[in-house]
């Protein structure tokens, strides 16, 4: 990763660094507190107002960001008695995708999400949190396990998209997919999805199939990335920002187009700013949506679940210009 | 888009296929791309578009598919009045509203999939078509909407789905939308499951994106036409990313049914017949059973 910080972020940065300076030299002088904390003040609201108004492509950057916290960060955030559960029992152990159970709020659970790694060596090992058919078939065996114990599902969704290989290709990535999407149709526990970070296309979707999808503020969520898309639609896979503009992947795009249940705040400036602040926001979020989803019955949750997804989409009815809306 | 498409697909608008029945004059040729065995067009259709000489595939207009894979007169088709419209104002190089009064003008109004109910070996079936003339055969709203439809009418009547795809994925120009295509067709699919109806699943060239890795991977049975690219992600995208050449014969159907992907690779020539026996093993004889052979 070369660059941790992006374009929009440093006027903050080094209006955070001048204030830092300016605190190191201090010796308790009321002239200089004022001053700091006018600078602090001016520092907040600089960087509020401008992450408000974030531009399309300026979201899927930060939700890309380096410093993004990742799946196993919010696990050690959200839970305790952690216990990662490995391997499809079939091929392999895919380290893209991590799933294990742990308790949440003191209830245990079964959490599974995409796991990217911090640098170089990290990426290698966990193919830039692009998964494998047996990341997804380990994802499904661990579903079915918390369906058999009656544990609820939480899901953290963070990749580009599943993994274009050849061994990927070989060993069955669309019928992997395929049946990820089929069993989370059917499942009787209580499941929740968030997207941390990147939703990309596919890949994403096979652990999102879920009673509620939540989003981090700052995460996208879109069916191609747009570098993929402008390669297609423009033929110019620079045309990324165009694409990025069209695609309407922000959360609150999400939101508009009935697909993201509700949008969790991050800490101001991204999550990456403030860890533990959107830990507990995103912990709130999944613990309400939990206890909603306990007071149904299987039976209406999943009742529940097809009305949602069936609902997807808009479309006319020739004649009556009726429009259908998810 | 048309990574797939080879130089000379002869993809044309349906309403002159259907025309190339009857109308075209004798001695109009075509030309197989596989082994360069030049046929009456004629001859061709009347033998499905497989060429004689080689048995290759060829593309098949969706009006020519639908009379070729269903009991003659049988088919009916539904949601005829389903239209696309752009829920998110999308514009690329052409607005997506063009592209789909253009697709509507040159390929008709059924969008990218064709639904309805018909009979198979006399057993009725809910039954759907990709149409790839159409944008591809993307899947958005409309699309997935009616491959809903099939499912929870095969439930409804309890009578099995059967489902030809032929789609390079999801529609990008409705962006997450398309994309829960994929989950809405799978919740509807979940239900001819629980329902215990078959479903089968028949893959034609090509069957890649979101179409794969969705309904057309759940079928109780998958198929797929000989030569048919199945497959996530495109070969032009794996090669970009992996930087190498990719092996012949690369998620073909071939490859597929060698990897386990697959039930069967069935010629289009026997699909019918294959189709209908299948059904029949699965759901038992159409007609009512023969009284027992003791005679009490
Ligand atoms: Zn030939």
């Amino acid at each position: 990763m070369t660059n941790r910080v992006l374009d929009f972020e440093r006027p903050i940065l080094e209006l955070e660094s001048k204030i830092r300076e300016l605190k190191d030299l201090s010796e308790a002088n009321d002239e200089i507190a004022d001053e700091i904390a006018r600078l602090e003040e001016k520092a907040r609201r600089l960087q509020q107002e401008r992450f408000a108004t974030l531009s399309p492509w300026e979201q899927v950057q930060l939700a890309k960001h380096p410093d993004r916290p990742y799946t196993l960060d919010y696990v050690g955030e959200l839970l305790t008695d952690w216990m990662e559960l490995k391997g499809d029992r079939a091929f392999a152990d895919d380290p893209a995708i991590v799933g294990g159970v742990g308790r949440f709020r003191g209830r245990p659970i079964v959490l599974i999400g995409h796991q990217k790694g911090r640098n170089t060596k990290e990426n290698l090992y966990r193919n830039f949190g692009m998964a494998r058919p047996e990341g997804y078939r380990k994802a499904q065996r661990l579903m079915a396990m918390a369906e058999r114990f009656g544990l609820p599902i939480v899901t953290l969704i963070d990749t580009a998209g599943a993994y274009p290989g050849i061994g990927a290709e070989e060993r069955g990535q669309s019928e992997a997919i395929a049946a990820s999407l089929e069993q989370m149709a059917g499942l009787d526990v209580p499941t929740v999805s968030v997207v941390i970070g990147e939703g990309g296309s596919g890949g994403a979707l096979a652990i999102g199939l879920t009673d509620r999808i939540l989003m981090l503020e700052h995460a996208v969520y879109s069916v191609i990335s747009p570098r993929g898309c402008a390669s297609i639609l423009w033929k110019d896979p620079d045309a990324e920002q165009k694409a990025a503009d069209q695609l309407k992947l922000s959360a609150h795009d999400l939101r508009r187009l009935g697909v993201c249940d509700e949008i969790v705040p991050e800490a101001v400036g991204g999550a990456h700013r403030g860890l533990a602040e959107t830990a507990r926001a995103l912990a709130d979020a999944v613990a309400r949506h939990l206890s909603e989803l306990d007071a149904m019955t299987p039976q209406a949750r999943k009742k529940a679940r097809y009305g949602k997804y069936r609902a997807m989409g808009r479309f006319e009815t020739a004649g009556s210009a009726r429009t259908e809306t998810g | 888009m048309a990574w797939w498409r080879r130089k000379k697909d002869p993809i044309e608008p349906e309403s002159q296929a259907s025309k190339s029945k009857t109308s075209i004059p004798k001695g109009m040729w075509s030309k197989c791309e596989a082994c360069s065995e030049i046929t009456y067009t004629d001859e061709l259709v009347q033998n499905l578009r497989v060429c004689p000489l080689c048995g290759h595939h060829m593309p098949m207009p969706t009006a020519e598919r639908i009379a070729a894979m269903v009991d003659e007169g049988s088919w009916e088709e539904l949601d005829t009045d389903l239209r696309s419209t752009d829920p998110l104002g999308f514009c690329d190089q052409k607005p997506y509203e063009e592209r789909i009064r253009r697709a509507i003008d040159r390929v008709g109004p059924h969008d990218a999939f064709r639904s309805g109910l018909a009979r198979l070996g006399g057993r009725p079936v809910s039954v759907g078509f990709f149409a790839f003339e159409f944008m591809g055969g993307s899947m958005g709203s409309v699309v997935g909407e009616k491959i809903a439809r099939v499912f929870e009418r095969a439930v409804e009547r309890r009578i099995p789905a059967v489902v030809f795809s032929a789609s390079g994925g999801a529609r990008m120009q409705e962006g997450i939308l398309s994309l829960m295509q994929m989950a809405k067709t799978s919740v509807a699919r979940a239900r001819v499951r629980e329902a215990r109806l078959p479903y089968v699943s028949v893959c034609l060239h090509p069957t890649t994106g979101g179409v794969a890795a969705s309904f057309a991977m759940q079928g109780d049975v998958i198929l797929a036409e000989p030569g048919a690219l199945v497959g996530f992600a495109g070969p032009r995208v794996i090669q970009q990313t992996i930087g190498q050449e990719l092996p012949e014969g690369f998620q073909r159907a071939e490859f597929l049914l060698e990897h386990g992907m697959l039930d069967a690779i069935v010629s289009r020539l026997e699909l019918r017949e294959h189709l209908s026996q299948l059904l029949s093993l699965l759901c038992g004889e159409v007609r009512a059973p023969e009284p027992a052979a003791t005679g009490s």
